[in-house]
């Protein structure tokens, strides 16, 4: 059997909320498996339920081909996890914390304090290895949170999350570590809200929304419907109304969308005349700040699936971040 | 071998972070010390007297010991979500629960001796009976142990853990012989206190110190192990039913 994790019809409810409503999938060992969807999707409810701190009402659960569904702690010792918050002892050092979190999965004393240093070191915390959890940052946490999730080298990675509230040097960092993992056959299972880091960093991914998958794919083949069209993004100013309409007139060639807030988004099969698009828009009296071609990426996937402004998505998180 | 690792590790934690901090070992000394004085004073007979009050007093410091402790190390550990840690880790549910109690209970063994060895520098302790004392000792801590940690899985804020024991410890000191035998207690309440694990326990020590036992130790001792595994395995059971929901 080379699935790692296969889940069939998995649902969960609390009270009157749907947070899992029959999902489906299956992650191959090896894979680098992403999980994307706004907040309250149902992401973070799906990996306690397949970790085994929550409990399904239906479905069917499979880690490293072992049968969890009625049994859920039954895959434990293939499995690390990363979860959103960090959750490590707040009065044990991060050395400390690194070594009982080794011990929990039966290391010996010199493994465990070996690979608590090289973790340290790997991730700029040599430093504060003698300090106590609790009065570290929170991107210092949260990567001791990792470190901690991966420190007795678990087959099979859940990652929530994982670089949100930590800085931009240090996600960069973190996704080549990711990669490293992946490259040496580590099963990952991530879920993020940064699409871009979804896009560079995995094969197959999937679209949660409300609790639902609604789209499951390599990201190859997500993108392919995008592959040969000519995406420009226009941001103006003073104009309120909806210019679709006298936009298509003047090119009925070219597809409008209206993202709000002044951008338009263009897409077409052929390279798009920005020129006589911008004289147009001003002759409506619109001053135009930015005309950008892009690629076509995920994230136009992502908006066309779900109908969510990515960057929306990305913004609410940010705040919520801050917060923690 | 490798659950080993992982008990004793979070055993020794325990120990570190919240047993052996001078607050708590400091609350370990005083607490039987104000007991043992408030309840001689208030018999006003001679140093003699205190060999009646040990059973008394070595019971409430098991019990107030171990019951505050459980609020901290199970429900806070619940409360900052460290205790998903414990639960994801691949070892039987069971021993981690023990791993996780038996900081509990040697701390309530230790706080039962602080009474004796003061004790024996005020009176004569060689009629005490050890064989059945020491016994009874951590029985009763276990007891009282798995009685926190009942109540501690049963709610999710610490003050709900500290106001819920209060409501079983400070009755408990009255209903269970500890001071007063249960004979003198009104009719209706005796069947609360046989419904009591301290009863059985108390029961012991005072047959050890000065023979005035009310039970065979094999029916307290018999007894206060059906209270233990009950506890315990209520407790587990509402930690998977709550925790793992
Ligand atoms: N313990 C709980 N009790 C009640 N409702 C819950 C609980 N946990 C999750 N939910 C609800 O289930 C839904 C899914 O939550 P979940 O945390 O899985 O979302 P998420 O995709 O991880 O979101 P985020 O990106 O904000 O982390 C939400 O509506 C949430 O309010
Ligand atoms: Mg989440």
């Amino acid at each position: 059997m080379t699935e790692s994790i296969f889940v069939e019809n998995l649902a969960k409810h609390f009270e009157k909320v749907e947070a899992v409503a029959g999902i489906s999938f299956s992650v191959e060992q090896g894979e680098l498996f992403g999980f994307l969807g706004p907040n309250g999707a149902g992401k973070t409810t799906t990996i306690n339920m397949l970790t085994g701190l929550a409990r399904p009402n239906t479905g069917a659960i499979r880690i490293g081909g072992i049968d969890c569904t009625n049994n859920p702690r039954a895959a434990q010792h293939l499995v690390g996890v990363v979860p959103d918050e960090s959750n490590l002892y707040p009065e044990l050092t991060g050395f400390e914390n690194l070594c009982f979190c080794a011990a929990l999965y039966g290391m010996g004393k010199s493994e465990r304090q070996a690979s608590a240093r090289e973790l340290l070191d790997v991730f700029g915390l040599t430093g504060a290895a003698k300090r106590k959890f609790g009065g570290y940052s929170k991107g210092m946490k949260r990567k001791l949170t990792i470190a901690a999730g991966i420190i007795h080298r678990p087959s099979i990675l859940f990652l929530d999350e994982p670089t949100t509230g930590i800085d931009v040097a240090s996600a960069r960092q973190l996704r080549q570590l990711v990669a490293d993992l992946h490259r040496t056959g580590t099963t990952i299972f991530l879920t993020t809200h940064y699409i871009e880091e979804a896009e560079r960093l995995c094969g197959r991914i999937a679209f949660i929304v409300s609790g639902r998958i609604v789209q499951i794919d390599s990201v190859e083949n997500l993108v392919q419907p995008l592959k040969d069209k000519y995406v420009v993004r226009i941001s103006f100013e003073g104009v309120q109304d909806d210019l679709r309409g006298r936009l298509s007139e003047s090119f009925p060639d070219l597809d409008f969308e209206n993202l709000g807030q002044g951008k338009i988004r263009v897409e077409a099969d052929h390279p798009v005349p920005v020129g006589p698009l911008v004289r147009v828009l001003e002759d409506c009296g619109a001053e135009v700040s930015e005309a950008r071609r892009m690629r076509p990426s995920l994230e136009d996937i992502f908006v066309r699936i779900t109908g969510i402004e990515a960057g929306a998505m990305q913004k609410e998180k940010e705040k919520m971040g801050a917060g923690r | 071998m490798k659950y080993w690792i992982a008990f004793w590790n979070i055993l020794a934690k325990d120990m570190r972070t919240y047993y052996l901090k001078p607050p708590n070992v400091s609350w370990g000394l005083i607490f039987p010390l104000a007991w043992t004085t408030m309840f001689f004073i208030k018999s006003g007979a001679g140093l003699e007297s205190i060999i009646t009050l040990i059973p008394g007093v070595v019971a409430v410091s098991i019990l107030f010991g171990t019951t505050s402790m459980l609020a901290v190390t199970v429900t806070f550990e619940k409360k900052n979500r460290s205790f998903e840690r414990l639960l994801l880790a691949p070892i039987p549910f069971e021993l981690l629960m023990l791993a996780k109690t038996s900081g509990a209970i040697l701390f309530g063994v230790a706080n039962a001796f602080v009474p004796v060895v003061i004790a024996a520098f005020l009176a004569d302790l060689s009629a005490v009976a050890w064989r059945v004392f020491v016994p009874a000792v951590i029985m009763i801590a276990v007891a009282s142990t798995f009685l926190g940690l009942f109540i501690a899985v049963a709610v999710s804020e610490v003050f709900e853990a500290q106001t819920f024991s209060n409501f079983f410890r400070f009755p408990m000191i009255f209903l269970c012989g500890l001071f007063f035998p249960i004979e003198k207690l009104p009719v209706f309440l005796k069947p609360l206190s046989y419904a009591l694990p301290l009863t059985y326990g108390a029961d012991m020590l005072h047959g050890a110190v000065h023979g005035g036992h009310t039970m065979p130790f094999a029916l307290d001792l018999a007894l206060l192990t059906a209270f233990c595994v009950f506890l315990f395995v209520a407790s587990l059971w509402n930690i998977k039913r709550r925790w793992i929901s």
